[in-house]
């Protein structure tokens, strides 16, 4: 009997040691989530940090948060999941290695191996195509917080959630904001856009394209190119020849640095350009390149509003994990994707992915419980947020600052380009 | 004239290439080994660069030696303590050797450095200058010439002196080379001492101009691999004149057919030289 109960205790105290103790004692296991993001190749720097984001969510939501209490309702004042009897998350991370099949594989290690309940990914909309589809075979929730691919919405997938806006919600704003630019007296007679060849670059151009068309926006350059490139020196001397008054960069961070770089030493720079959001909106391109790229217009889903709002509590405690960094649109996105996934694991009062589903096709949240500067979350049935919404920013002094739509401007809008 | 300024930037990238090639040609052309890990002694290179930049300040003439040196010393711990034991087993073991250490290099880059992108500052050569309309950037001019310094002068020692008569030599046929007196280690250590160095020089002049990255060796050692092929495994001149040809068709294939078909103009180029000359353009048959 002695000898059972010391056997015990030894096992006790080695799962205490590799703190599983917790875990262990708990009343309800903790509710794993599996998240997949490119932590190595071109992405990982912006992987990184949505990663922490992710975590971030968990972690506010393992230890409580008194302020946050008050406005989310699946969050409380002392830590756990309050419609999962106080359960806590368990965040599997998995790195897609910048690669559609690694991400595959890893999604699948994470639904069969590791057994989590729902999964959040990819960052790169090629990527999160191939691991949705695994999520998808085995009826697993996917929720998306940031990949814009149109036809990821469009697979009729049933465990498919995105909470990001999509190319065609910016393409509108850019013409829409151009336009207003064009009434103002600014000339927008020719327009370039510079893509990356992946699904993203790809998509995005196409959709940019299109919506152009239909307003009347002259699109008379349109160069496609590889992220990987190790010399974008062509490409910019095509662009100084044809001299476009307005160019829209659609690139990763690597390519965003050459690009800025290649510009300088060319000298080359349009009235207005454009970067949409992506390599342009890494904090490493911002701290390495912002003061070469002085009034860069950019979108964002992320402003850090008001003291005392989700999105400034937040951002406080993200600065705080990542010893400075502040959140940003693709983090603060991340995190957004999150929290609508742990709202609906809440509601679902389960662990069950079916109910899971039930409860994030029924997800209604509101404008003041956003981290992201959207209207709010409802997905439609393809699994579209339709309350997402975009931000236009400029680049001042080396920091993005709001400047479009009025409503949501912190900054007057300079143009020309100004750039080094 | 805008043709002009394309050829020109391609010559100056095509004499980078060469640059960061010699040192793979130089290993293959000693000991018929090929070093997967030649992309991240690149990187480890402009991130030696980065971080004397970081620590100490100073521009290319205080990193380009530390670099040289650093990653000098790289190559021949790697040959004592990896490549010298693989090298008995099969091919196999070689190319997984030094491919093991590649990964290793790769991941170690992420723990030390984190998988951020680190750029040096623009001003740190000199702005660009023109003559005519073309446009120079001082970082890649600098590079340029140096990429076709130092490959020109690994040459010269490969041919012209004693010790790179005794180099070669241990190349032929290491045994008989013994017997002539040859230490074929000591040789052979040298050879990866050299060209770690010229690596490590690649590594700091490139960081002055592109983004360093755990994984930028990736993106790099393709590149070096056509170079090599080639111009010929073994030939440090040929990879100078494959540098330049590739450099040259690739950015004026991307200038006047599109950035997204260049790879497949240089590789079809590349894919028809091995075709007619699969020793490359200047390799031993």
């Amino acid at each position: 009997m002695v000898k059972v109960s010391r056997r015990a205790m030894t096992a006790g105290m080695a799962l205490a040691a590799l703190g599983f103790a917790g875990d262990a004692l708990a009343q309800t296991p903790p509710v794993k989530i599996g998240v997949v993001y490119p932590l190595s190749g071109n992405a990982a720097s912006a992987g990184n940090y949505e990663k922490m984001a992710i975590e971030l969510a968990a972690e506010t939501v393992n230890s409580g948060n008194a302020e946050l209490a008050k406005i989310l309702p699946f969050i409380t004042a002392g830590g756990g999941l309050p419609g999962l009897k106080g359960a806590k998350i368990q965040v599997v991370v998995a790195d897609n290695q910048g690669t559609p099949a690694a991400g595959a594989n890893q999604t699948l290690r994470l639904i069969t191996q590791e057994k989590v309940a729902a999964i959040v990914g990819s960052y790169q909309s090629g990527i999160t195509e191939t691991t949705s589809a695994v999520a998808e075979k085995y009826g697993i929730p996917f929720v998306n917080p940031e990949s814009v691919a149109a036809n990821l919405t469009e697979r009729g997938f049933k465990w498919f959630f995105r909470v990001t806006p999509v190319a065609a919600d910016f393409a509108r704003a850019y013409s829409t904001f151009l336009k207003e630019q064009k009434a103002a007296g600014k000339k927008v007679d020719s327009i370039a856009i510079i893509h990356e060849n992946t699904e993203y670059g790809n998509s995005v151009s196409n959709v940019i394209v299109d919506v152009f068309k239909k307003e009347g926006l002259n699109v008379t350059q349109n160069i496609s190119y590889s992220a990987n490139s190790t010399d974008v020196q062509p490409q910019v001397l095509q662009l100084k020849e044809k001299n476009p008054d307005v160019a829209i960069f659609i690139s990763y961070t690597s390519d965003a640095i050459l690009y800025t770089k290649t510009m300088k030493e060319l000298n080359w720079k349009p009235t207005i350009l454009i970067a949409d959001d992506a390599g342009f909106n890494d904090p490493k391109y911002i701290k390495e390149m912002g003061t070469q790229v002085e009034g860069l217009i950019s979108r964002t889903s992320f402003a850090p509003g008001k003291p005392g709002s989700v999105a400034a509590i937040f951002d406080a405690l993200y600065k705080k994990k990542t010893g400075g960094d502040a959140l940003e649109d693709v983090s603060g996105r991340g995190l957004q994707g999150m929290l609508v996934l742990l709202d609906a694991i809440n509601r679902a009062g389960s662990t069950e992915p079916a109910k899971i589903q039930a409860a994030l096709k029924a997800t209604d949240l509101k404008k003041e419980q956003m981290v992201a500067g959207y209207n709010g979350v409802k997905f439609d049935d393809k699994g579209q947020n339709t309350l997402a919404s975009s931000i236009v920013t400029q680049m001042r002094g080396g920091q993005y600052g709001a400047v479009w739509p009025k409503a949501n401007a912190t900054a007057d809008l300079v143009l020309p380009y100004k750039g080094w | 004239m805008t043709l002009v300024q394309v050829v020109v930037s391609g010559l100056l990238l095509g004499a980078v290439y060469a640059l960061f090639s010699s040192g793979l040609t130089l290993i293959w052309g000693m000991m018929n080994v090929v070093n997967f890990a030649h992309g991240d002694f690149v990187m480890l290179g402009m991130y030696s660069a980065v971080m004397i930049w970081t620590a100490l300040g100073g521009g290319p003439w205080a990193s380009v030696p530390a670099a040289a040196m650093l990653i000098g010393t790289l190559g021949i711990a790697s040959y004592f303590l990896l490549v010298r034991h693989v090298m008995k087993g099969p091919m196999l073991a070689q190319i997984l050797g030094t491919f093991g250490l590649a990964l290793f290099l790769r991941y170690a880059a992420f723990w030390v450095f984190g998988a951020n992108f680190r750029t040096l500052p623009d001003t740190l050569v000199g702005h660009s200058f023109v003559i005519g309309d073309i446009r120079f950037e001082g970082s890649r001019v600098l590079a340029g010439a140096v990429g076709l310094a130092v490959t020109l002068l690994l040459h010269l020692l490969l041919t012209r002196t004693a010790i790179g008569s005794r180099m070669l030599a241990v190349s032929e046929d290491a045994t008989a080379a013994q017997l002539m007196g040859i230490r074929p280690q000591r040789m052979q250590a040298l050879a990866w001492a050299l060209a770690g160095a010229a690596t490590g020089i690649a590594g700091a002049l490139i960081a002055t101009f592109f983004y360093t990255s755990p994984t930028v060796g990736e993106t790099l050692a393709i590149v070096a691999f056509v170079t090599v092929s080639f111009g010929g495994f073994g030939s440090v001149l040929g990879a100078l004149v494959a540098g330049l040809v590739i450099g040259v068709v690739e950015s004026t294939s991307a200038y006047l057919i599109g950035p997204v078909y260049k790879d497949v103009v240089v590789y079809l180029m590349f894919v028809l030289v091995l075709w007619f000359r699969p020793q490359g353009l200047m390799g031993k048959a």
